[in-house]
């Protein structure tokens, strides 16, 4: 099958045995260290640094592994990863499904030394009242950019997602989140999320399957990169993202549409069976200091949800387009329907990509 | 492939302790790989739990999913779903066409190096498989890199002045066809190769003789004789293009789904309906099946 | 062999020009990266000038943690599930070729192709759901076990077919001589097979590094193998340092099949030089 390989007697014992050699030296790796803390998080978006910071300073092993969307992680640990995290960063719909679903292990009173920064907005927040699971991580939005060299015209509405001038069609990155493409959809169409109403949801169909012609691509991690290399002439987007795009040199303006848009709010949550538990504490309450969560702020581009951080902002945050949103248009999270409602949901995603 | 010798006597020396020499093979895969597709199995006719895993109830609601289509809201007069046959023959094709460009490509290159002196051949057959030792996921993102509306394919085309504005190449199906032909085409040389490394030249020689043309002699006599190494070469393209992953994500721009996608959106992704994946899974392996009994059946008519 | 026809009977035009066609196709992304792997200029599609600093990042970058451990993990597994399925391999080949004619011989050869036959991803699904279903703890652990299963074929095969090349008479001569049946394979068999078993364990060893679907199911927290971490990483850019690494990751394969050619040469070679 393989000519090409080849016929020697005395290789194969001093490879065999290297081999054994190297095997074994490799046990300790596998066994059980004391002081470790595992992470799963979103794609880039914790700088490294701040991942050593608490290394260093807690004498603890981090190690991350990384989901672009909320369904991806709820799909994960449902197929047999829970109980190998720690810590997740669930957005707000998906820590309230996360909780119902049994996935979440509570934070006692008194738990968490810095529970007093979470900003007051942010303490009884629909999707966990009074903060049992959670603490608030990052908050921003998300709606679409669009390369101002390939079109200079107005992008103050979905249109430009669902029915683009001839610049973009064919140019458009769709992130593959299925709950925030379905609410920009909806909003499009001015209809209520979770609508029962079969007439909108028809309507919602034909759109999605209209629309779908003038899409290159489907995907969230790969967001940033097709709008900085080209690939795409305008995404759907997260504001931070989007401006981190911007950095990179493409010429980007993010959008408040007029229909409204997704606002979202990450959170760090305590998974059950967290093998290291007392470590996920630590870090949660490592999070909840002002200067340690505004670098997560300077690195990502969105907002913490901490008291305090504002001294520790990069200045330029601060006239950022994307982290200052016009007043007008708003923002509306994306909301949990029961199951008959969203399994015909996940059959307009399904359709959407046959 | 590899198989049992026709024609010689079987030796059984180690007879008396076969059992204890199979044992470790049929342990590890019968546990690890048999029995999860038995659960698998299992799975597709269960219930679905919301969001992900199963309910033991026997149910055939994920095979109903898949062939009838009963409106958006489930109470329609069920009629053909469309929608998964359609990702399923488009796979298909995709394999299918995968695999006959690999064979054009494949075929006079593997005859070609066969032919050649034992020195020089030892070099061809180097260059060619150097490539399949390459990761493939490696090889999967160089070709992104080289086709992307801004890449060294464009700018060389623009720069020639062969086009004046880039080829859009990257998300599109023929993305897609490329790059299962670039992953697959050592699969397709080499058992070519290997059956035409035996191949008895004076079979020609004496078609020749007898006043044949050389591309006579090609359709009746090389390729009969070599026809197995072919259609081995055929199924080890077509079956892994059939199920292949990275090629439709990372070139096609994961717009439309393909089987490998489908299935692993029931179980990774936003759908979360596992008897769903699984149903689709058994019937991806069933048409794998299909094809290696077709491929069982002519080897044995051959002998 | 002489022979007067008009013309030779092995030639047929065209059958250079697609090679050198297939050559081309394979080679050129390959190339193409390699050299902007050199590039010094941050955009990838501009060319600055040769440099090595993504390979220095590599090393020293700020990822470069995480692809040392990824390579690490890469090496180690790739090396335990090729042993580990070259000794089952080895065993079952035997078995089902110097075992004699047996009722289920043909279903012993479906079961040890079924790793190949079955398509990538329903193994990794099945592997998955089925690991789940038992509790077995996702990491190291299962991945190592999921790659000894789908590489023993990939060394069957090599070993099998190198088997069948070897006379019987070889061992069935040595325990006429009174060998026992493991002195025979020791002592006779074994040593001839050699080659055929650094084959199959080369080829498992390469087809466990070249992982990724299966692995990127069943991979558990913190683990990644070097094609798990190239993914993640290339989602999000083609990155010159991702070129570079690629490019170290190409180099190392090419530099064990040229030594593994070489080798095979030198010893095997000698005798066939000529036409």
């Amino acid at each position: 099958m393989n000519p090409v390989l080849l016929s020697n007697q005395k290789l194969l014992p001093t490879a065999l045995a290297a081999a054994v050699a190297a095997v074994l030296a490799t046990t300790p790796i596998m066994a059980q260290a004391e002081g470790k803390l595992s992470i799963y998080h979103w794609f880039e978006y914790i700088p490294q640094t701040l991942l050593d910071k608490f290394s260093s300073e807690y004498g603890v092993e981090v190690t991350m592994d990384t989901y672009d969307s909320n369904e991806s992680l709820l799909a994960s640990l449902k197929a047999g990863k829970l109980g190998s995290y720690d810590v997740a960063v669930p957005g707000d719909y998906m820590v309230q499904i996360m909780a119902e679903g049994g996935l979440l292990d509570t934070v006692a009173e008194g738990e968490l030394a810095n529970a007093a920064n979470i900003e007051e907005q942010w303490l009884n927040v629909p999707f966990d009242n009074g903060r049992k699971y959670s603490i608030p991580y990052q908050w921003g939005s998300t709606s679409f950019s669009v390369n101002r060299d390939v079109y200079q015209g107005d992008i103050s509405s979905t249109d430009i997602l669902f029915d683009p001038p001839a610049e973009l069609a064919g140019k458009i990155n769709m992130l593959d989140s299925q709950g925030e493409v379905m609410v920009l959809a909806s909003l499009h169409l001015g209809m209520e999320q979770c609508s029962q109403d079969r007439e909108k949801l028809k309507e919602l169909d034909a759109l999605l399957q209209g629309a779908k012609q003038h899409w290159a691509s489907f995907g969230s991690d790969i967001a940033k990169d097709v709008l900085v290399s080209g690939d795409a002439a305008a995404g759907m987007i997260y504001n931070g993202f989007s401006a981190k795009a911007r950095e990179e040199g493409a010429n980007l303006e993010y959008a408040y549409p007029d229909e409204g848009y997704v606002v979202w709010m990450d959170n760090v949550v305590l998974l059950k069976d967290a093998p290291n538990r007392d470590n996920a504490i630590k870090f949660m309450d490592f999070l909840l200091e002002p200067e340690n969560i505004a670098a997560v702020t300077n690195f990502a581009q969105y907002s913490a949800g901490v008291t305090g951080v504002a001294e520790f902002l990069d200045p330029a945050l601060a006239s950022s387009p994307e982290a200052n949103p016009p007043t007008g248009p708003a923002g509306s999270f994306v909301a949990v329907c029961d199951q008959a409602t969203q399994e015909v949901y996940d059959q307009l995603w399904t359709r959407l990509r046959k | 492939m590899a198989g049992t010798i026709g024609g010689r006597t079987v030796s059984s020396t180690y007879a008396p302790v076969r059992g204890w020499l199979l044992l470790p093979s049929w342990a590890v895969i019968g546990v690890f790989l048999l029995l999860p597709m038995l659960l698998m199995l299992v799975y597709s006719f269960l219930t679905k739990e919301f969001r992900g895993g199963v309910i033991w109830e026997f149910s055939l609601a994920a095979y109903d999913q898949f062939i009838f289509d009963r409106g958006l809201f489930g109470d329609e007069a069920p009629s053909i779903e469309w929608t998964y046959i359609t990702i399923f023959v488009r796979s298909i094709v995709q394999a299918l066409l995968a695999t006959v460009l690999c064979l054009l490509i494949g075929f006079p290159t593997a005859y070609y190096v066969a032919t050649r002196p034992a020195r020089t051949r030892a070099l061809w057959l180097f260059l060619i498989t150097i490539p399949y030792w390459v990761n493939l996921l490696i090889r999967t993102v160089s070709m992104k890199f080289l086709i992307r509306d801004n890449g060294p394919f464009n700018e060389a085309l623009l720069g020639l002045g062969l086009i004046d504005a880039p080829f859009q190449l990257v998300n599109t199906n023929l993305a897609v066809q490329l790059g299962l032909f670039y992953s697959y085409l050592p699969f397709m040389v080499l058992p070519i190769y290997a059956s035409m490394e035996r191949y008895n030249a004076s079979l020609s020689e004496a078609a020749a003789d007898l006043y044949a043309t050389r591309w006579q002699i090609l359709r009746r006599v090389i390729i009969p004789v070599i026809k197995p190494g072919i259609v081995a070469g055929c199924i080890l393209v077509f079956v892994p293009s059939l199920g292949a992953f990275l090629a439709p994500d990372l070139l096609g721009g994961a717009k439309t789904f393909m089987i490998g996608s489908l299935i692993e959106e029931q179980f990774k992704g936003n759908a979360g309906n596992w008897p769903f994946g699984a149903a689709a899974s058994m019937i991806l392996l069933s048409m794998v099946l299909v094809v290696l009994m077709l491929y069982a059946r002519s080897q044995a008519k051959e002998l | 062999m002489q022979s007067a026809k008009a013309f030779d009977v092995k030639h047929y035009p065209g059958f250079l020009g697609v090679t050198v066609l297939c050559l081309f196709i394979l080679y050129t992304p390959l190339i193409v990266v390699m050299v902007y792997s050199f590039n010094d200029s941050l955009s990838i599609t501009r060319w600055g000038g040769f440099s090595l600093r993504w390979y220095v990042e590599v090393f020293n970058g700020v990822e470069s943690a995480k692809f040392k451990s990824a390579a690490w993990n890469s090496l180690t597994i790739a090396l335990a599930a090729g042993i580990t399925s070259t000794m089952i391999a080895v065993a079952a080949a035997i078995g089902m070729v110097r075992g004699g004619q047996f009722a289920g011989k043909s279903v012993s050869f479906a079961l040890l192709s079924m790793p190949i036959m079955v398509p990538e991803i329903v193994t990794a699904v099945a592997t998955l759901v089925f690991f789940s279903a038992i509790g077995f703890t996702l990491g190291y652990g299962s991945i190592v076990v999921a790659h000894i299963v789908f590489c023993i074929p990939f060394a069957y095969l090599p070993i099998a077919a190198r088997l069948q090349g070897i006379e019987s008479s070889f061992e069935e001569a040595a325990q006429d001589l009174y060998a026992s049946r493991w002195q025979a394979f020791r002592h006779v068999l074994l040593p001839i097979m050699a080659p055929g078993i650094l084959s199959g364990f080369l080829l498992a060893f390469i087809i466990s590094l070249d992982d990724f679907i299966i692995t990127n199911f069943i991979k558990g927290a913190g683990v990644e193998t070097l094609p798990t971490a190239i993914f993640g990483a290339v989602r999000q850019g083609i990155k010159p340092n991702i070129m570079a690494l690629s490019t170290l990751m190409l180099l190392f394969s090419i530099a064990i099949v040229t030594a593994s050619y070489l080798i095979g040469r030198k010893g095997g070679g000698s005798g066939r030089g000529e036409e």
